[in-house]
């Protein structure tokens, strides 16, 4: 067993794409249901329409790319108002219904064979980074140490999603700090309190939505930004991650779901590289190489149960103040 | 032409043959069919053939612009038109022209008699590909069609009932949106694989799927005393109640795929042969015997809800826990009955949809939990006979919705409309204006 390669391939997951595209979606979500206390339940959803949002930009439309990322928010931006109008003067959980459904019915729409010249069907989109790579400032070489090396084209995308996720933790630790953060974490605890003195309750939330989904969505572009957007990637399970990455770190903490984002990565690279590791030694006998596999998504399941009942309000959380929505 | 008397019914071999094309000179050395702009640059061909066998006098339409044409297959089964234009152009075949015991069938494609080209090279012809294979020609009358569906759909709408019933029971008396029930119908159909599957135990059906229900019922009450009781005498919030169960249900999944693997399994028993009903109704045995035993199941359980002082108390939790437990309702008793129920139907539900899917994958209950909501939310939630009626629609539309829209998107139209529903009137179709908050 080579445990160096093992840390090695963790460490490094400390800054990969996968990582701020999650860190990104997670800290969107975190306005949602750590500050709002709004159930959306469509993480995979928002991080779709930013996806394909962008890459349908780019070869349908022949924008250039930053117009495609521009395009892809705004679209994050009507997909909120499309499920918040209908949803959020109604119960919590019809919230969630109603966005894991529209969630759905968009990888549904992605997938189908009926839109295939625009959404590529099952085998998704690529090929649409040429003008990414070719916006790209550094010069050729190798750059980093130890388990962080990249290459041109690999640091690229990192750099501007490390600068997109730290434009959006800035943004969102402003907001909460700010009046309008104070409005919406009463509404959090008590909706028809903060209603009693005189908010719009209702454009508070849709506001929130509004900004959550658009992080959301740069999470998606992230996640796509170098490589391909592919239907199979936003299923439910999806949000299930990110709500575990977000609780894990602190729902209603502005540093939680980035936190929570990089342990959670380094775990799931960590396990990936070392059950496999173990059957191969002989350690577990009963597995076979696939089924060590499947051991880190049943932790990802157990962790997330035990976290909401034992620890609800995360690592950097404050026990006192994450009281769920009733 | 080789006579095909083949009876519709044994169209379970049905071979698709792949038609092949007529690349230019044969064509039009052949010199056959009728071609309407003789002088337009672009052509578009095909050649229908039967295994090999060329069928003469089919009628093909090709639309676009210049206007529609239409041919006649030449006696070795060749067509070809002229265009004038690099555009997409439409081909139908005209299916009642095809000899008796004939038919298109393209597995992968909805409408096998339509297909898009767009001509790209100048007087080299077009290829256009037709599957043809012997067999009934169901796909001809809509109105059979639609019969046909609706039966589907009410079968897959019962099934649905049975697994939905037990959803909106366990959220009416506890508030759980419970993100578990996809794999509670996974479980039975699981379960019922490992003591019926020929690779696993093998026992006869008659004993496997019974205590596949069975233990079931054992996972609602394991689940009760492990899990959600605890939770409940801790008294946590309904939304970590919710996320507990999606924990819950992303473990229980991924241990299925750890036992099971990624792929589908077939429980035995399964035939794909059809028997005439009524009119156009046909059905295989299995989807008859599923649709009696969910019929039997629902309305034994409807009374015992309505009648029995179990089924009062259930619904007087429902209503108000608090009154029902003041008035000497024992609640963690019929909260336990409730899941040792729900899961046990999620499990007869599980063990009927792997036949009707047909098989067994480890994310088949998660297919289809969305629509259980949808069903649930539909009815009005927490009301265990708004969930039937809900359930009943949304198998129905899922069914239906495939004659107008690819085939794909059936659940998509289900979780649309269920969109739609919340717009118009969200306490569902039988819940009660307070419930909505």
């Amino acid at each position: 067993m080579d445990w160096g390669q093992i840390f090695n391939q963790s460490a490094s997951s400390i800054i990969s794409t996968t990582t701020i595209a999650y860190a990104l979606a997670a800290l969107g979500l975190g306005v949602h249901f750590g500050q709002a206390g709004l159930l959306n339940m469509g993480v995979a959803g928002f991080m779709a329409v930013g996806a394909y949002g962008y890459a349908i930009s780019i070869l349908t439309f022949g924008f250039p790319w930053w117009l495609a990322a521009i395009v892809a928010l705004l679209a994050a931006v009507v997909f909120a108002m499309i499920l918040g109008v209908p949803t959020l003067r109604l119960r919590g959980d019809y919230l969630a219904i109603v966005t894991i459904a529209a969630a759905e019915v968009l990888r549904l729409l992605l997938l189908t064979v009926a839109f295939e010249e625009v959404t590529g069907s099952a085998d998704g989109l690529y090929g649409y980074s040429g003008d990414f790579q070719a916006a790209n400032p550094i010069p050729d070489g190798e750059y980093g140490f130890g388990p962080w090396q990249f290459n041109q084209n690999e640091l690229w995308p990192i750099v501007i999603g490390i600068v997109l996720l730290a434009l959006a933790v800035l943004l969102v630790w402003a907001m909460m700090r700010s009046p309008w953060g104070r409005v919406l974490r009463g509404i959090r605890e008590d909706e028809d309190a903060v209603r009693a003195l005189g908010k719009n309750v209702f454009a508070y939330k849709m506001q929130a939505l509004i900004i959550g989904g658009v992080i959301i969505a740069a999470g998606g572009i992230v996640y796509t930004l170098g490589s391909n957007a592919s239907p199979g990637v936003y299923v439910t399970s999806l949000t299930f991650f990110v709500y575990t990455i977000v609780l894990l770190g602190g729902a209603a903490t502005v540093f939680g779901p980035v936190l929570g984002a990089v342990i959670f990565w380094v775990l799931q690279f960590f396990l990936s590289n070392l059950m496999p590791a173990l059957v191969d030694a002989g350690v577990l006998p009963f597995m076979t190489a696939n089924q060590a596999g499947m051991v880190r998504f049943i932790l990802v399941g157990v962790g997330l149960m035990l976290l909401v009942i034992f620890m609800p309000q995360g690592i950097l959380g404050n026990k006192k103040e994450m009281t769920f929505v009733k | 032409m080789r006579p095909t008397t083949r009876s519709g019914v044994s169209a379970v071999w049905r071979i698709a043959t792949m038609l092949l094309l007529a690349l230019g000179l044969a064509t039009l050395l052949g010199g056959g069919p009728a071609v309407a702009a003789e002088g337009d640059p672009f052509k578009i061909a095909g050649n229908v053939q039967n295994e090999g066998e060329a069928i003469e006098g089919v009628s093909i339409t090709v639309d676009g612009p210049g206007g529609p044409q239409t041919v006649e297959t030449g006696p070795r089964g060749q067509w070809q038109v002229s265009v004038p234009e690099s555009a997409e152009y439409t081909v139908v075949l005209d299916v009642d022209t095809l000899p008796e015991g004939i038919t298109l069938d393209d597995p992968e494609d909805d409408t096998p008699e339509t297909k898009e080209v767009t001509p790209n090279v100048p007087f080299a012809p077009k290829a256009v590909n037709f599957f043809i294979g012997e067999g009934d020609r169901e796909s001809s009358a809509f109105a059979t069609q639609l019969v046909q569906r609706l039966v589907q759909g009410i079968n897959f709408g019962l099934m649905l009932g049975l697994a939905s019933v037990g959803l909106s029971l366990v959220f009416g008396t506890t508030g759980i949106s419970n993100f578990a029930h996809g794999e509670m119908v996974t479980f039975g159909a699981v379960i019922a694989l490992w003591l019926g599957g020929t690779a696993f135990i093998g026992a006869s059906l008659w004993i496997a799927l019974p205590l596949a229900v069975l233990l079931s019922g054992l996972l609602g009450l394991a689940m009760d005393a492990v899990i959600w009781r605890p939770l409940r005498h801790r008294s946590v919030g309904v939304v970590q109640l919710m996320i507990v169960s999606i924990g819950l249900s992303l473990a229980i999944r991924y241990i299925f795929q750890y036992f099971i693997g990624g792929g589908t399994e077939q429980l035995p028993g399964s035939t794909p042969q059809k028997i005439d009903i009524i009119g156009p109704i046909r059905m295989t045995k299995v989807d008859i015997v599923s649709m009696v035993i969910a019929i039997i199941v629902i309305v034994a359980f409807a009374l015992w809800l309505t009648y029995s002082r179990l089924g009062k108390a259930t619904r007087a939790i429902s209503d108000n826990p608090g009154l029902a437990s003041a008035s000497g309702i024992d609640v963690d008793f019929v909260v336990r009955v409730v899941w040792i129920l729900a899961s046990a139907l999620a499990g007869l539900a599980g063990v009927l949809y792997a036949y009707y899917r047909p098989g067994i994958k480890w994310d088949m209950g998660t297919q289809v939990l969305l629509l259980m909501f949808a069903a649930v939310t539909l009815g009005g939630l927490g009301t265990a006979f708004g969930a039937l009626i809900g359930a009943l629609i949304i198998g129905i539309i899922v069914e239906t919705s495939s004659l107008f829209i690819p085939a794909d998107l059936r659940f998509a139209s289900a979780l649309a409309i269920l969109i739609i529903i919340l717009l118009v009137r969200p306490q569902g179709i039988l819940g009660r204006r307070e419930r909505i908050g």
